[in-house]
């Protein structure tokens, strides 16, 4: 059967793990596929299965469920230009689709990680990406909006290839390159300064496939060569995103609505909430959005989910109660160890008996067991009760990364009444098995050596307590723009206090100086209305002309003091969520504060608004996107500006459809359905000229006929020659730049900021909300310039996050912490200064100065320990003691004895 | 990402789980050495990506780059020890970086032999510097606590020069009987008992267990001043026991 996770490029069995990466990892049978389920024949799985796991006569069943509130995330599907056929696809072997691509450079891909194109199982060695397939199109077939994502996971692909083999020449064909999201910027110059990578800014037609080579031909054109055809040997469509399957069904049976293009219709203001309150979506089916801002709308769908059910949280939930512990410090290591095969994954490689006879040799080990999936519930309440059974205290597991399931092992001894902290993993699948799977032998020597390791470090494990402290259910939002008055009602509307300070005497932020959304949201009203929400609201605590002066506590318990109109206020918190905003940089360029005719676009709304009558009847107005960004100053893009041209281009062409306005960019990034804008704004004439960095617009004040002009000279490339414009006025796209206050509140809170200012969250893509510091959160534009809809989507993300943490009474802080031997330290305090979260402090006693660690600080790093010169500070769980024991069995015995037996016969 | 995406690299190396590179010390690095590896990787997040707040990776590398320096010192390849980036994501570059350091070190060949070495020699060797850690540490205190701007700029942090100076100069710390006082304040304040001594007994350290770090110079009051620091010379030999007594009434006379 053709693997359709594998975009059928290679077959798979009707039993199969879906991917290699599915969670749970277990066996299923594709119904498409077994031929008992399609014609009764067959059945041999039934009967070769010795644990009788297999029933084929399993029927689906209907299951009722009373819900309050639906969350629908249901993804997307790629676009297919088999339909059309567009670009050869289907016709030409040596031509893909990006998402063909992503499998075959994928080691679990249908050539098991080896870039070869189907015609003849050979390395390409020139591939073409063509952008925007399926997307920017309005032919029939085609989607009008961009697709957002294409560009960077093109870029991607692109260093993957090449971290496959350097040689390969990669050529991208493109129109505009759209790196609007955080370091995407960066990226892409990392993805263009690579050797033998070519951007090509064209459009292309596929030509011939040589019929010996199966190469195919693409004709395109460059303003400095004409038109060019040129061979590749593989061709990579970068197909754009389109609805999910059935989306017509899916909004039938909810009752949503759906947008022209046919994914969610969300409210204008929220791109969590369907037409049907309730109903909340997260994911793509918010339309064409990359992992991030998924992340954040799931985050936000929990805020709005907890908002309908918030009175009834936690009725579901079960506390678990576990034995006492067992006092073991006056034990001897009593060591257990489990070797897992993971079913085929370990055991179809690593000798996993040898492995478990060899295990109850080391010392200390006084029981070892195999067993085919140690994380399955069965095998685990066997660990217990061996546990129990054999009187053991610490745990070693022979399987997987503790990544996953340390949790669950530690689990495990805290049932048998062990401490949690008594187990240690060896990872003989991703370091062992999965990686040397051609190499059994070599692979069960280092599973022996892995294990040998673990059981050394095992023996010298002590037993942790994990800090629990109690979390104030109050929040602290700073900033009280749109997303931090967004993030403090949905907090509030949970029953929790909000302090919402505001370092203006007026709470809305940047939109207050924005009227309307190229969407056509009334900006002005929607904020107003915001704000008397806020004020309205019991729960919200509003402190304007406010600016933090300390900043103290952790997780669940935060002191901070606030001067404000009101005075000096200490408010105390169990979380916060940063939502501080960015500014408006104020350009040196192109004549602005030297000519009043000269603006930024927040300034050439508020004169549109005004309904200035000289502006609006103007004849020539010129705007200047990227002034102050995407150069060495500030390396990224403000995302914003594009679609602002835009939308006060259309505004303008609304009052005086005869001005004439150009736009002169470098690439229009009106990425997603604001294409659509982008489109209208040209087929009402306002004319785009594109340009080069290296060759910026020029300005000058003139005076042409007696009236004062500033004359903008560009060169236009489609023309190539140098174009004179004569404007009334000048518009300029002034960057978004971070927030001034940004430094001193990463201080105070112990929080990063990124290269370019900005905030820097916990995992750009994983966990965007977060940061490493827990019980405090991130939205708007202190994380990266963003649009109103996408700050408000991470204003309930941040919302989200912060009500986990508040609706627990306690929250669990590791015990893996340093602590220091008052007796060994010398009070030089390497450590202290090591310690940027401030951790470790200095205290004079009759001894001398001694370090003293704040054990709910410390995120244990350790990095304080390398810097002690008398291993006075040490980090629990992780000391030098266990470290070295783990490099003293590194080596095999075998080897050191005769290293040592050579020793000596040298002596 | 390597062991999900099933690439397969080299098996010869063995892993050793860290929170953070800015965890592994110096004494970690020398003991691999000193247990017969022929070479040790450290693996962390690129610089600027460190996911705590201290920017580990970069202690680490001024720690590799030190640690390089003191193996030229002592005769050991520096090549053996490498330091590299690799994200959660990079299993391709990860398991490249492995196969590259061990053809490297294979390339070296076995610890000693490829140096030229005698296997004791070199542990011994590699014994003395463990020794000195804390001194080094103590020593190079401001340096290693330092964070510079360029990856590049750590090559040349520390010179050959610099460690050869560190070696020769390294300190000992010295009691004049003629001066003690036998007050114990330099006794209990010393972080690994190394001062023997009691009530009217003079001091002596034990030169044996003296970890370097000056604590009782410090510690012992200005109007003794019985703490020596002595370099480059030779320990006076410790006063015999049956001479430690302080007779308080005749020193009064």
């Amino acid at each position: 059967m053709p693997d359709p996770f594998n975009q059928d490029i290679s077959s798979n069995k009707a039993v199969h793990i879906y991917f290699s990466q599915a969670y749970p990892l277990i066996s299923y049978i594709d119904p498409e596929a077994c031929l008992y389920l399609k014609e009764g024949k067959c059945g041999i799985c039934e009967s070769v299965c010795d644990n009788n796991a297999i029933d084929l006569n399993q029927k689906p069943e209907k299951v009722e469920l009373k819900v309050g509130a639906i969350l629908l995330s249901p993804g997307y599907e790629p676009f297919d230009p088999a339909v059309r056929g567009d670009y050869a696809y289907g016709t030409f072997e040596n031509v893909v689709t990006s998402m063909d691509y992503e499998r075959i450079i994928c080691a679990t891909g249908p050539y098991g990680g080896e870039i070869l194109r189907a015609s003849d199982n050979r390395h390409p060695h020139k591939i073409a990406w063509i952008q925007c397939v399926g997307s920017r199109q309005v032919t029939p077939g085609g989607n009008s909006y961009c697709s957002a994502v294409c560009c960077t996971y093109t870029q991607k692909q692109v260093m993957v290839t090449k971290e496959h083999d350097d040689e390969v020449e990669c050529t991208i064909f493109h129109n505009d390159i759209r790196s609007w999201g955080k370091d995407f910027e960066r990226f892409y110059q990392r993805a263009a300064d690579s050797p033998g990578v070519r951007f090509i800014r064209s459009y292309v037609s596929i030509g011939k496939e040589d019929p010996k080579t199966k190469n195919v031909s693409i004709r395109y054109a460059t303003t400095e060569e004409g038109v060019k055809e040129e061979e590749f040997d593989l061709v990579v469509l970068s197909v754009g995103l389109t609805p999910p399957a059935h989306h017509e069904g899916l909004a039938d049976i909810y009752g949503i609505e759906l947008n022209s293009h046919g994914f969610c219709k969300t409210n204008p203001v929220n791109p969590i909430e369907t037409s049907r309150p309730g109903i909340f979506i997260s994911g793509a089916f918010q339309g064409p959005i990359d992992i991030p801002e998924s992340v954040i709308s799931a985050s936000g769908a929990e805020a709005l989910c907890g908002e309908i059910l918030d009175y009834r949280r936690g009725e579901l939930a079960q506390k678990r109660v576990y034995p006492l512990e067992r006092d073991t410090s006056n034990e001897e290591p009593k060591i257990g160890v489990f070797v897992c095969r993971c079913g085929a994954n370990i055991g179809s490689v690593v000798d996993v008996p040898s492995v478990t006879d060899y295990a109850s040799t080391l010392p200390n080990v006084v029981y070892a067991q195999e067993q085919l999936f140690s994380c399955a519930t069965s095998y685990i309440q066997e660990i217990v009760e061996i546990i129990k059974e054999k009187g053991l205290n610490r745990l070693v597991i022979a399987a997987c990364t503790p990544l996953n399931l340390e949790p669950t092992f530690r689990d495990a001894l805290r049932e048998a009444g062990i401490n949690q902290y008594f187990l240690e993993m060896a990872n003989i699948r991703e370091h062992d098995s999965w990686v040397h799977s051609k190499e059994p032998e070599e692979a069960t020597q280092k599973a022996k050596d892995l294990l040998r390791m673990s059981v050394a470090r095992a023996c010298h494990l002590e037993p942790l307590q994990e800090i629990e402290l109690s979390v104030n259910k109050t929040a602290l939002v700073i900033g009280g723009g749109i997303a931090g008055m967004t993030s403090a009602l949905s907090i509030a509307n949970q029953g929790h206090d909000v302090y919402l300070i505001e370092k203006a005497p007026d709470l809305g932020g940047m939109a207050l100086r924005l009227l309307y959304s190229l969407e056509g949201l009334d900006v002005q009203d929607y904020v107003h209305d915001l704000v008397q929400k806020v004020y309205q609201h019991p729960l919200i605590h509003v402190y304007t002309d406010a600016r933090i002066t300390e900043a103290t506590g952790y997780v669940g318990n935060f002191v901070t003091t606030v001067t404000s109109d009101r005075g000096l206020t200490e408010i105390q918190h169990g979380a916060a969520i940063i939502a501080t905003g960015a500014e408006e940089y104020r350009p040196t360029e192109y004549l602005y504060g030297d000519n009043n005719k000269v603006m930024t676009y927040l300034e050439l709304e508020e004169q549109i608004a005004k309904g200035d009558e000289t502006l609006t009847n103007a004849e020539t107005l010129v705007m200047i996107q990227c002034v102050g960004c995407r150069n060495e100053e500030r390396n990224y893009c403000s995302r914003v500006c594009c679609s602002q041209a835009i939308k006060n281009a259309l505004k303008l062409k609304e009052v005086n459809p005869d001005m004439d306005i150009y736009i002169l960019f470098r690439d229009m990034r009106t990425y997603g359905f604001m294409e659509d804008y982008y489109r209208e704004a040209s087929e009402k004439d306002v004319k785009f000229i594109r340009y080069e960095p290296e060759d910026p617009p020029k300005v000058e004040a003139v005076e042409e006929g007696g009236r004062p002009v500033l004359r903008v000279t560009v060169t236009d490339p489609i023309l190539g020659q140098r174009l004179a414009i004569d404007a009334d006025y000048l518009a300029l796209a002034a960057a978004v730049v971070p927030s001034s206050g940004n430094k001193e509140i990463s201080q105070f809170f112990k929080l990063t900021l990124g290269p370019d200012g900005f905030f820097k969250e916990a995992h750009v893509k994983l966990r965007p909300v977060d940061f490493s510091t827990q019980g405090i959160f991130l939205c708007g534009m202190a994380h990266y310039p963003k649009h109103i809809t996408e700050s408000i989507n991470q204003a309930y993300g941040a919302a989200g996050r912060t009500l986990t943490l508040l609706s627990h009474d306690i929250v669990t802080v590791s015990g893996a912490v340093c602590e220091v031997d008052e007796k060994k330290c010398i009070g030089c305090g390497a450590c202290s200064s090591a310690c940027t979260y401030g951790a470790i402090e200095l205290r004079e006693i009759k001894q001398g100065k001694k370090a003293v660690v704040n054990p709910v600080l410390c995120k244990g790093c350790g990095l304080c320990n390398t810097k002690c010169p008398t291993e006075a500070i040490s980090l629990k769980h992780f000391t030098n003691e266990e470290f070295l024991s783990q490099i003293d069995e590194a080596i095999p015995k075998e080897e050191t004895m005769q290293h040592m037996d050579m020793a000596v016969g040298h002596v | 990402m390597a062991g999900v995406s099933r690439l397969q690299y080299t098996t010869e190396a063995r892993l050793i789980r860290v929170m953070c590179t800015g965890r592994v010390d110096l004494s970690f690095v020398l003991r691999g050495f000193s247990n017969g590896a022929d070479g040790v990787f450290i693996g962390g997040c690129h610089p600027g990506e460190c996911n705590y707040m201290v920017h580990g990776n970069y202690h680490a590398l001024g720690m590799v780059h030190l640690c390089k320096r003191i193996m030229e010192n002592i005769g050991i390849n520096p090549e053996r020890l490498r330091i590299a980036w690799c994200d959660a994501g990079e299993g391709i570059r990860f398991g490249r970086i492995m196969n590259e350091f061990t053809s490297k070190v294979k390339e070296l060949g076995p610890l000693g032999q490829g140096e030229g070495m005698d296997e004791n020699e070199l542990k011994s060797k590699i014994e003395e510097v463990t020794k000195l850690i804390p001194y080094i540490k103590i020593a190079k205190k401001e340096k290693l606590e330092s964070r510079l701007e360029n990856e590049e700029d750590y090559s040349e942090f520390f010179t050959s020069e610099e460690i050869d100076t560190l070696f020769r100069e390294v300190p000992s710390y010295y009691i004049e009987p003629d001066k003690c006082q036998a007050c114990g304040i330099c006794l209990r304040r010393c972080p690994v008992e190394a001062i023997v001594g009691g009530k009217n007994k003079i001091h002596v350290i034990d030169q044996e267990k003296c970890i370097k770090c000056g604590t009782c110079l410090e510690a012992c009051p200005p109007k003794f001043g019985a703490v020596k620091k002595i370099s480059g010379k030779p320990v006076p030999p410790p006063i015999p026991e049956e001479e430690r007594t302080i007779d308080r009434k005749s020193k009064e006379k």
